[in-house]
């Protein structure tokens, strides 16, 4: 199971440039939230927003990472 | 029952419902919190929609998963695309997008403020 710093580092390298603040929603360490602001997210949906931080981890989403919560923007505050 | 005829009913469920919910569990029985926020949701804005349960069987998870590139349940499908998730939903939610999407009227609602704090998304206010 990856901790907090792993996956805010994982995040962090696989997007270079990103900023991921993680916290772990339960305690439990693993129902994670990560809030990832990143200039590569602009002009893409947020389904695509969320699926490249979902590919960092790939198999690992449902099986050690029980639960990746996102939110993801833009530097400047953009959504889509 | 063979992995092609459980992607081959997820296909038909994604293309022959407007409003289709992969969830955990059922509507009146969600067996994950995310499913039953997701059920919350569709609830107010009133619109019909069918769930299947993913449970009963791993390979109808691998094989949504496959069809949809999306790692997590809940998967929101209206008119045949990928809504989102869980967060997805609540974002589109409070910003008005999923009536929108759905095709119903926003429902009167205490809405989010726009602008919150990080980290203090608040639960949703239903009933």
């Amino acid at each position: 199971m990856p901790s907090i710093d792993e996956v805010k580092e994982r995040i962090e390298t696989a997007l270079p440039g990103s900023r991921a603040d993680v916290s772990d929603l339960t305690g439990g360490g693993d129902h994670l939230r990560a809030e990832v602001t990143y200039d590569g997210f602009a002009g893409l949906s947020r389904i695509q927003q969320h699926k490249l931080v979902y590919d960092v981890f790939g198999d690992e989403i449902g099986g050690p990472i029980h639960a990746l919560s996102l939110k993801t923007s833009t530097p400047d505050g953009d959504h889509r | 029952m063979t992995n092609e005829e459980i992607r081959d009913q997820l296909q038909q469920a994604i293309k022959g419902e407007r409003v289709m919910l992969f969830m955990k569990g059922t509507p009146d029985e969600p067996r994950c919190g995310f499913s039953a926020r997701v059920i919350s949701m569709l609830d107010v804005m009133g619109t019909e929609y069918s769930a299947l349960d993913i449970l009963p069987d791993p390979r109808i998870r691998q094989e949504l998963s496959e069809l949809s590139g999306w790692p997590t349940i809940p998967q929101l499908f209206v008119n045949g695309e990928l809504v989102g998730g869980c967060d997805i939903v609540t974002e589109m939610f409070e910003t008005g997008e999923l009536a929108d999407t759905l095709g119903v009227p926003q429902p009167e609602l205490e809405q989010a403020p726009a602008a919150q704090a990080p980290g203090q998304s608040p639960p949703l206010q239903i009933g």
